[in-house]
């Protein structure tokens, strides 16, 4: 019993009844509205969306503009599903259907795609979902062209709780086991882990296609929750989004895309009240973060109690920093002074 | 027949556009390594710049044209300044968020100011609104003036580039940019002056665009700036020639779809031949295999 209580996943087990109670307290009190759900809906799919992206781009290394093209095919086969069988086992068939579907979609992209390094995947990966996106728009009979489908609403936060709780089980677990090793080392160097013996065409396909088999279940829930669902929705600047969640929170770091997610999130509902330069505020932080921060919120570390205490260490590291970098600058100046040639 | 030459004529005015933009998408990338994604927005400012001289300030076309390029040239320089310099050593995913993040303030900042609604660029009239046949094809004048501009703009960059000291130091930084800093050449003043070449063609494109199809608005950028942006991927990313290429092919592939019924997959189209290419030979057309070391 004692070691159940001390297990590491049963803490974890813990934490998220906990949340979840909070949230489902909060959410009965009405003190978390109808508006503010939208919200919290919001960033449970954005996070399935950027611990997704981020098995594909933060651990493998493989730069991918399209993360939103396999979340409209997930979109898309939810609502054609739910539409013909409206009910909760409808929904269910929906969304495993959508991820299968959006998964194949990713293995047939990423086998030839991933073959491509850098930025040549991220021009192909956006390509494919531009493709992906017109195709949508031009099949008429099926999805109702640049309209979109209406569905009815299926899920309520509960729902997208567990998703969400899956997926980042899902992924962490992958992460730990041979495969995701493997993932990582071709981030790392892909010549080196291609000379030990790794297959690095396969593990960077199998990354891909279990990203987009996560980014087809985010769309089927988006389908179910938000029941419009428009080819626009899933336009560039949403791949774009995401990659912004994922790179904001840091490469490589699973907790890091949740903390982000929820952050930006909030963010760009706090700036809603600015609605007229609400996006400048927003791309002017996004320039700011990155030239000040470029690794990200958490870099390519995870989240964790004994964090806390390092930061408090960091953060006094880095007064020090600045001001032995203060007393060089001024140091510097007097070298400057006396010595004008040597300088130059 | 004559469609075929008439969608040609179409295709070679489209193209040119493409290739001014796709310009400066390659040399960036070709010094620097990053898509600028700001480089669309560059351009759609030089189509609202050359519209304010028009209708407000009531200049000619061609002083138009050249402020537009201008006050690009220094909007380039600027964005290169304040928003790249800094991550001159930051992972390369970083830049491309810092691009993505002027992109979009470029685009909001432009909707504030001048509102989200499209504007008209004002017809011209005298010589440019007049246009003549041979046998049953139509040349506009408009067409002939972009041809003309582009083939100017782009004889001045090849001797920029290949007759100039500062065009040396543009092809040695991109060659190697450690060795060229090596040899005395400042790197820094380099790339600056590769943004301010490639922002100048792009305010010129966007003149010409306003021109062209008299309509503009904030967002015009975006479809324009991928498209040039896989021309110059086409011609071998980071080659000049290359670029030109590319972005006449690209226009021309446009237009013979469009023309020929499939307008609604014209997009799909160039980024199908995008991803063909990408695969069969990824480094472009005249882009060389290197062999990576290890």
């Amino acid at each position: 019993m004692k070691k159940i209580l001390k297990a590491k996943g049963f803490k974890m087990l813990t934490a998220l009844v906990l949340t979840y109670i909070i949230i489902q307290v909060l959410v009965s009190t009405n003190i978390i509205n109808d508006y503010m759900q939208a919200t919290l809906v919001t960033i449970f799919i954005n996070i399935i969306l950027a611990v997704s992206l981020n098995l594909i781009t933060g651990y493998t290394g493989q730069f991918s503009l399209g993360h939103a093209g396999f979340m409209s095919i997930g979109a898309y086969t939810c609502a054609l599903i739910t539409a013909r069988i409206p009910t909760t086992w409808g929904f269910i068939l929906g969304v495993l259907a959508a991820a299968i579907v959006a998964s194949i979609a990713g293995y047939l992209v990423g086998l030839p795609t991933l073959r491509l390094r850098g930025d040549y995947l991220a021009i192909a990966t956006l390509g494919m979902s531009e493709i992906i996106r017109i195709i949508f728009i031009n099949m008429d009979d099926i999805t109702n062209g640049a309209a979109g489908l209406l569905t009815k609403r299926f899920v309520n936060w509960t729902w997208l709780f567990i998703f969400t709780v899956i997926t980042v089980y899902f992924i962490s677990n992958f992460l730990k086991s041979t495969h995701g090793r493997a993932c990582i080392s071709i981030r790392e160097d892909e010549t080196a882990s291609e000379a030990v013996g790794i297959n690095t065409t396969k593990y960077k396909v199998m990354a891909f296609t279990i990203g987009s088999f996560f980014a087809g279940i985010a769309g089927a829930l988006y389908a179910s929750y938000f029941y419009v669902i428009k080819p626009d929705i899933f336009n560039f600047n949403k791949s774009v989004n995401i990659l912004v969640i994922v790179v904001f929170g840091g490469l490589g770091s699973l907790s890091g895309s949740v903390v982000s997610a929820i952050v930006l999130a909030l963010v760009s509902s706090f700036l809603q009240a600015f609605s007229d330069v609400q996006m400048i505020l927003y791309s002017l932080l996004l320039i700011i973060i990155m030239i000040f921060k470029p690794g990200g919120l958490l870099g390519s570390r995870e989240l964790s109690i004994a964090m806390l205490g390092d930061w408090r260490a960091f953060i006094g590291e880095k007064f020090k920093a600045l001001r032995s970098r203060k007393e060089k600058k001024t140091t510097a100046k007097e070298d400057l002074d006396n010595d004008p040639v040597e300088n130059k | 027949m004559d469609q075929l030459l008439q969608q040609i004529i179409n295709g070679i005015s489209l193209g040119s556009i493409y290739a001014l933009i796709a310009l400066g998408y390659t040399m960036v990338y070709g010094i620097i390594k990053l898509i600028n994604f700001a480089h669309c927005d560059v351009y759609m400012i030089g189509a609202y710049i050359g519209f304010v001289c028009i209708t407000s300030l009531k200049l000619g076309l061609i002083p138009a044209l050249l402020i537009a390029m201008a006050i690009c040239t220094i909007l380039g320089v600027l964005i290169e300044r304040i928003a790249y310099r800094p991550l001159r050593n930051a992972t390369r995913i970083a830049v491309l968020i810092t691009a993505i993040g002027v992109s979009l303030l470029l685009e909001n900042g432009m909707i504030l100011i001048a509102s989200p609604q499209v504007r008209v660029y004002p017809q011209i009239d005298g010589l440019l609104a007049k246009s003549f046949d041979i046998g049953r094809i139509t040349i506009n004048m408009k067409q002939v003036l972009i041809l003309a501009t582009t083939i100017i703009l782009m004889i001045l960059l090849q001797f920029i580039v290949k007759r100039t000291r500062i065009g040396k130091a543009m092809r040695a930084v991109s060659l190697d940019t450690e060795a060229a800093q090596l040899m005395g050449i400042n790197v820094d003043t380099t790339i600056s002056f590769t943004f301010a070449i490639g922002s100048a063609l792009a305010g010129a494109a966007g003149v010409l665009v306003g021109v062209y199809y008299n309509s503009i608005n904030p967002l015009m950028g975006l479809l324009p700036g991928l498209k040039a942006f896989v021309a110059a991927v086409f011609g071998g990313i980071g080659i000049i020639p290359g670029a030109m290429l590319g972005g006449y092919f690209i226009g021309m592939v446009e237009t013979m779809v469009a023309g020929y019924g499939g307008s609604m997959f014209r997009d799909a189209v160039v980024f199908a031949i995008l991803i063909f290419i990408l695969i069969v030979k990824p480094t472009g057309l005249l882009g060389k295999n290197v062999r990576e070391k290890v």
